[in-house]
């Protein structure tokens, strides 16, 4: 029996951008869940300032089929840089406000979406997700006598 | 209220300055003085999307904001004045000597200025060239207390153990 040959690594997808460890992070936490780490290429913005910044994300971009950026904070460096580069990348979809959920929905949905799925429908559904996933969860009511917690 | 900090930070507005800083000092309006920014509705507009909505900010070119300096100082609510460079926060401390010397500018944080050609590291956030130095120490000259301070929870480093090299943030 002959095996198929495994499909070629894509390469990143998505760089997240973020304020310190965050990004690396979110990214490790990513390839424990899902082993798919490999398709977010972490960036910190540590030590950076904005010219270096945007320099490592056009360098990226240029490296891989990059056609998203999640970041950290609307107003931080990272999303500054994006809009920047995202100023001669139209098609590049910018996301802020990046959270653990947001991004194992997206790579879960990008690792199945067919090649010419939009990127910002897939954004949009993770964002959902990421936003969904933001809750408060009160304590649990006490269980009725008898009942086995 | 008067501006309560003068900021130099090459990242301009960003995650420091607006949650770092703009919390716990309660700022209410940013002074983005930039000419190259004052000039340009595109760069503005980008700026204008990191702030956070309860908070207000005005571009203006080194000349408009020293003309302006008073009308901000007299505002009840506190403010922040940022510039990009040091070049344009040494006019603006010279200008607003001139133009408002009841309002003179008593103190300057340097936040970031990050590495390019032409600069040497002097601490982790603070690169800079001879003449940036040269600005800094002329600034520091007219009586200016300068200091590097990247967050309000570290130590704010004299500007001459900063360029002395000694520090070590």
């Amino acid at each position: 029996m002959t095996s198929s040959p495994a499909p070629a690594d894509p390469g990143p997808l998505a760089v997240v951008a973020a304020h310190g460890d965050l990004a690396a992070g979110l990214v490790s936490a990513v390839a424990q869940i899902t082993g798919q780490g490999a398709l977010l290429a972490p960036m910190s913005n540590r030590g950076r300032g904005p010219a270096e910044l945007e320099a490592e994300l056009r360098a990226l971009l240029a490296a891989a089929p990059v056609r998203v950026v999640f970041t950290d904070l609307p107003g931080g460096s990272c999303t500054m840089a994006a809009r920047r580069v995202q100023k001669d990348h139209p098609g590049l979809t910018l996301a802020t406000g990046v959270n653990l959920a947001t991004l194992l929905e997206f790579v879960c949905a990008a690792g199945s979406a067919p090649n010419d799925a939009q990127p910002a429908e897939v954004v949009s559904r993770a964002l959902e997700r990421g936003r969904a996933s933001l809750v408060t969860l009160s304590a649990p009511a006490e269980a009725p006598a008898g009942v086995p917690r | 209220m008067p501006l309560v900090l003068y900021r130099i930070d090459d990242r301009l507005i960003h995650g420091q300055v607006v949650v770092g800083w703009g919390r716990p000092l309660d700022v209410s309006f940013l002074v983005l003085v930039d000419d190259e920014v004052a000039a340009s509705e595109w760069e503005q507009e980008l700026y204008r999307m990191a702030v956070p909505p309860e908070m207000d900010v005005v571009f203006a070119s080194v000349e408009d904001a020293a003309r302006q300096h008073a009308a901000f100082r007299a505002d009840r609510r506190a403010g922040m004045l940022l510039t990009g460079n040091v070049a344009a926060m040494r006019a603006l401390v010279d200008a607003v000597a001139a133009t408002d010397p009841a309002g003179a500018v008593h103190a300057v944080n340097i936040g970031g200025l990050h590495h390019r050609p032409g600069r040497v590291q002097r601490m982790r956030y603070v690169f800079a060239d001879a003449d940036e130095e040269r600005e800094l120490r002329a600034i520091a000259a007219a009586g200016v207390a300068v200091t590097a301070q990247d967050v309000p929870n570290a130590r704010p480093v004299p500007l001459a153990d900063v360029l002395s090299g000694r520090a070590d943030g």
